[in-house]
């Protein structure tokens, strides 16, 4: 048979279909959008992290010239609004108030919403609002929220949900008897994930019973699903426009309460209603993410042989969180891709007087982070170096499939060999001999390494299936519809590239839709690093179904075997006879315009669609080597090298797979050394901007070096998903050098985020 | 509320606009003036989304009042391409780099570089990494853009140098 998808494109570093209009300031963003009779909308939100409302005054706002609305709780009763958990297990949820009704109960809830003719004028009024309120004491830590009072009146305590599997005497017997135990506690602190876009909605009834609605979301597709769930309108009537959205990370899976609450204005006024978080909003209000503490043990034989571990989880999930449920990915990657023959893992979730919890960036990370500095630990405990602590206990290639003892069976991944090739780069013999030397300079170096595999893909719930449809119009252009997005990511470049070789024509001749609800069908879109096997997917099968026809109306056309036809460029050929061909344009034009010619019986027009079913796990995996350096005087560390090797499969676009890589390096950066949302006793948020919720700048990061593994998946095209795992494995990699830079001091770096001052405690206080 | 009249030549258009005092400089491009490819990412001078060209100079456009602006030349990312869509050579640098993702960052990270490149000629690698440190972005890493900076110093150098 005729080859017509040799991978001409897929795997190329192409340029970016996105680039040309964001590089030109053309970019089209939510703030952008602007409508005839838009209003702005402000938000009184609570100053108190636990009260009870008395009453509010909104007399002098209503007044205020240039206001339009002062609407609170009651007056959205109308719409009978039900905010929605997604990811909601089987863990009952808080009902959400769009607007706060009776009860306060983190400062930043939304109390009363001021809508004006410019947000100038919306935030003027706002200040005149007065909320009466009386003012708890709240429940904000893990501890607090351990045995204070509820933070939700119809719940009993604030244990959210638990998973507290039994005593298991044989990992009990494994510990009494192992030649070595190893203990420490992890905590990782609370973090925003600040997109540099926040988030944002312009919402408009348009005609008599639809709904239009520019947002910032990480499809626009769930979105207008959710949005109808929750005001209770037909799908078909709402269209959600997302062109360019500038970063999301998880922030923007689902349109939360402040979005909810601009839609509702919207319906209510019957004029379009804007609502642009700024900085400190987007800080003290957007879903916030991880605060987690785990305490771990490990129990190892006389060879450094895992036998058991043993892990109690905590995480403060706030007020309203995005999901209720404990994390089952935390519970079930924990034990990473070792041979580890016991294992108990409890969980439990807090609610707490702060903001609730949305899902970021490899939201069940700290499996990794608790797993691989609990190995260098061990490492360091046993007095072997983490290399050979990690080549006694990394599965191989033979182990596979395996089966991890939490009943996940793993398979095509390669940690031992990604391992392997990172230590190979960073020449570990020659860097101990610098560290050495520098040690003895007073002068702190580090190295740390981590290692894990990552679930991608998430085939289940809302991510079971993506979507294209692909048509060639009667021009020759070609012209996808799909339900994947970008807040960043490419799709738009990367499912062309993955169309285009399928077939067989110039990637330029490819269009990528993804950005209307209208077009196309329901997608999930961004999360859970499904799009490049999902999307991927779904685009492979529906091209094969359209040159399958392509390929039928040629061999018509051409007096030809169809199986002989084959398409390159554009151009159609018969096998062995080249003097024979035509184009994609003329078959275009025939079967819009000419349909007599076509096959007897063929439909006119030339398109297909197919919805991919999601696998639900497709395993990606990878190891990280950072070195680092801790200066002993200011306890500032900056990272000199990192090097991360990871197999994603097949790379669709190598560039872009770096690209998100490197993302989350840098957010694992961050999140390691200088980023956190703290509160002080009484609730209040004390990084309210960019000077307080430190991000790393281009000063504090080294340049990537990158070694790509590729063992294809077994999933169409043979692609993985990629765009988490910095995040995830990035952070062990970190607090491990810093660890290892700190070992003269005992190098106990387990509270996050390891601030100078926190650094300078352990080498002050230190063994050294 | 009083309004002050003030004229703004913006990527080479005069305009003329009654504002309010209170108004930024960067909702004045952006709502006033059209130039909605000016981004605010945080509007307290820490994101640098926000760099425009003010005389010449980058400037973070949130941090100024647009009555402090009247009768100032401002460039933004939207005059910066040719007429004929041929782009300036720090756009087509970050474009062939990877210097962007979602791209809400970069028309800050554009003018910066592009200022500094007019008004000081042959600037060093370095001096342009640090620059970029003004730059906040929560996507790329900066690995992009950093190898744009490198690869921009490069071309200005042997440029001076064929000269
Ligand atoms: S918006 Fe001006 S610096 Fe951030
Ligand atoms: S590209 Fe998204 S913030 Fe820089």
């Amino acid at each position: 048979m005729a080859q017509t998808t040799a991978a001409r494109f897929v795997g190329q570093r192409l340029p970016r279909k996105e680039d040309k209009r964001l590089l030109t300031g053309r970019g089209s963003y939510v703030a952008d959008v602007s409508l005839p009779g838009m209003v702005e909308l402000a938000f009184v939100r609570s100053q108190v992290a636990r009260g009870k409302i008395r009453g509010i005054d909104i007399e002098a706002a209503r007044a205020y010239p240039g206001v339009r609305a002062v609407l609170s709780a009651k007056d959205l009763d109308s719409l009978g609004a039900k905010c929605q958990i997604l990811h909601g297990g089987m863990a009952p949820a808080p009902h959400v108030d769009l607007l706060a009704r009776d009860n306060v109960r983190y400062v930043g809830e939304p109390i009363v919403m001021v809508i004006a003719d410019s947000r100038y004028i919306a935030e003027d009024a706002a200040g005149l609002v007065f909320v009466d309120c009386t003012m708890e004491d709240p429940v904000i830590t893990i501890d607090d929220a351990r045995d204070g009072p509820p933070v939700h009146p119809d719940f009993p305590t604030n244990v959210a949900d638990r998973n507290a599997p039994p005593e298991n005497p044989a990992l009990e017997a494994a510990f009494a008897s192992a030649a070595h135990v190893v203990e420490a506690t992890i905590r990782h602190q609370r973090q925003a994930h600040v997109p540099m876009e926040t988030r944002g909605v312009v919402a408009a009834r348009q005609g008599v019973d639809e709904l239009l609605v520019h947002l910032a979301c990480q499809s626009p597709h769930l979105s207008a699903h959710l949005l109808a769930n929750t005001f209770n309108l037909p799908q078909a009537n709402i269209r959600v426009i997302a062109k360019d959205v500038g970063g999301a990370f998880g922030l923007k899976v689902q349109p939360w309460r402040e979005e909810l609450c601009a839609v509702a204005a919207a319906l209510l006024l019957n004029r379009p209603v804007k609502w642009i978080e700024d900085r400190m909003e987007n800080l003290t209000s957007a879903g916030q993410a991880r605060e987690q503490e785990i305490h771990c043990r490990l129990a190892l034989d006389a060879n450094a042989r895992l036998l058991a571990a043993d892990y109690d989880y905590a995480c403060n999930i706030g007020a309203f969180p995005q999901g209720v449920d404990t994390n089952f990915l935390v519970e079930m990657f924990l034990p990473g891709p070792y041979h580890l023959p016991l294992y108990r893992c409890r969980n439990v979730n807090y609610y707490s007087n702060t903001v609730g919890q949305a899902a970021y960036r490899g939201p069940w990370a700290m499996e990794s982070l608790a797993r691989e500095t609990m190995m260098e630990l061990a490492a360091r405990q046993i007095g072997i170096t983490p290399e050979e602590l990690r080549r006694r206990n990394l599965i191989t290639a033979a182990d596979q499939p395996f089966s991890m003892v939490t009943g996940a069976v793993i398979d095509r991944v390669t940690p031992r060999e990604c391992f392997e090739a990172i230590l190979e780069k960073v020449d570990m013999a020659t860097f101990r001999v610098e560290q050495a030397e520098a040690r003895k300079a007073g002068r702190y170096l580090g190295i740390g390494f981590s290692v894990y595999i990552e679930p991608t893909t998430m085939g289940f719930g809302v991510l079971s299936s993506e979507f294209a449809h692909i048509r060639v119009d009667p021009t020759g252009a070609i012209i996808a519809n799909m339900g994947t997005h970008s807040q960043g990511h490419g799709t738009a470049t990367t499912m062309a590239q993955v169309i285009a070789d399928e077939l067989g024509v110039e990637y330029d001749r490819v269009t990528v839709h993804e950005d209307d609800s209208s077009r196309g069908a329901f997608g999930a879109g961004a999360g859970g690093s499904r799009q490049a096997v999902a999307g991927g997917g779904a685009a492979i099968k529906a091209s094969a179904l359209l040159a399958a026809k392509i390929k039928t109306i040629a061999g018509h056309m051409l007096n030809a075997n169809p199986e002989m036809i084959s398409m390159q460029g554009g151009r159609i050929t018969v096998e062995g006879e080249p003097e024979v061909s035509t184009t994609l344009e003329r078959i275009a034009a025939t079967a819009y315009a000419d349909p007599d010619r076509l096959p007897p019986g063929m439909e006119p027009g030339l398109e297909a669609q197919y919805r991919f079913r999601s696998p639900m796990f497709v395993f990606s995996n990878a190891a990280h080597a950072c070195i680092c350096e801790v200066d002993g005087e200011t306890g500032i560390t900056r990272v000199l090298r990192w090097i991360a090797a990871e197999d994603c499969g097949v790379m669709i676009n190598p560039s872009i797979v770096e690209g998100q890589i490197a993302g989350g390096v840098v957010q694992a950066i961050g999140g390691v050394l200088s980023e956190e949302i703290s509160y002080d006793a009484m609730g209040n948020p004390t990084a309210v901007t960019f000077k307080d919720y430190v991000i790393p700048s281009a000063h504090d990061v080294p340049q990537i070096e990158y070694i790509h593994l590729v063992t294809p998946s077994t999933s169409d095209g043979g692609f993985k998903g990629v765009g988490e795992g910095g995040a995830i494995v990035g952070p062990p990699a970190l607090v491990n050098a810093v660890a290892d830079a700190l070992a003269p001091f005992g190098g106990r770096c387990y509270d996050l985020p390891l601030t100078p001052s926190r650094l300078l405690a352990i080498i002050d206080g230190g063994e050294g | 509320m009083t309004l002050h009249r003030i004229e703004i030549e913006v990527d080479g258009d005069v305009i003329a606009a009654e504002v309010e005092g209170r108004l930024t400089l960067g909702d004045f491009l952006r709502d006033r003036a059209g130039r909605t490819g000016v981004h605010l990412g945080c509007e307290h001078g820490v994101c640098g989304a926000c760099t425009i060209s003010f005389n010449g100079d980058a400037v973070r456009s949130c941090l100024m009042l647009a009555v402090q602006a009247d009768g100032a030349r401002i460039g933004t990312i939207q005059g910066l391409a040719e007429a004929d869509g041929t782009l300036h050579p720090v756009q087509a640098a970050m474009q062939a780099e990877y210097g962007l993702q979602c791209g809400f960052c970069t028309p800050g990270v554009v003018m910066t570089l592009a200022s500094v490149l007019e008004a000081e000629k042959t600037p060093s690698e370095e001096r342009l990494r640090d620059v970029l440190s003004g730059h906040l972005c929560r996507c790329t890493g900066y690995q992009g853009m950093l190898r744009a900076a490198k690869s921009l110093a490069i071309q200005a150098q042997t440029a001076a140098g064929d000269a």
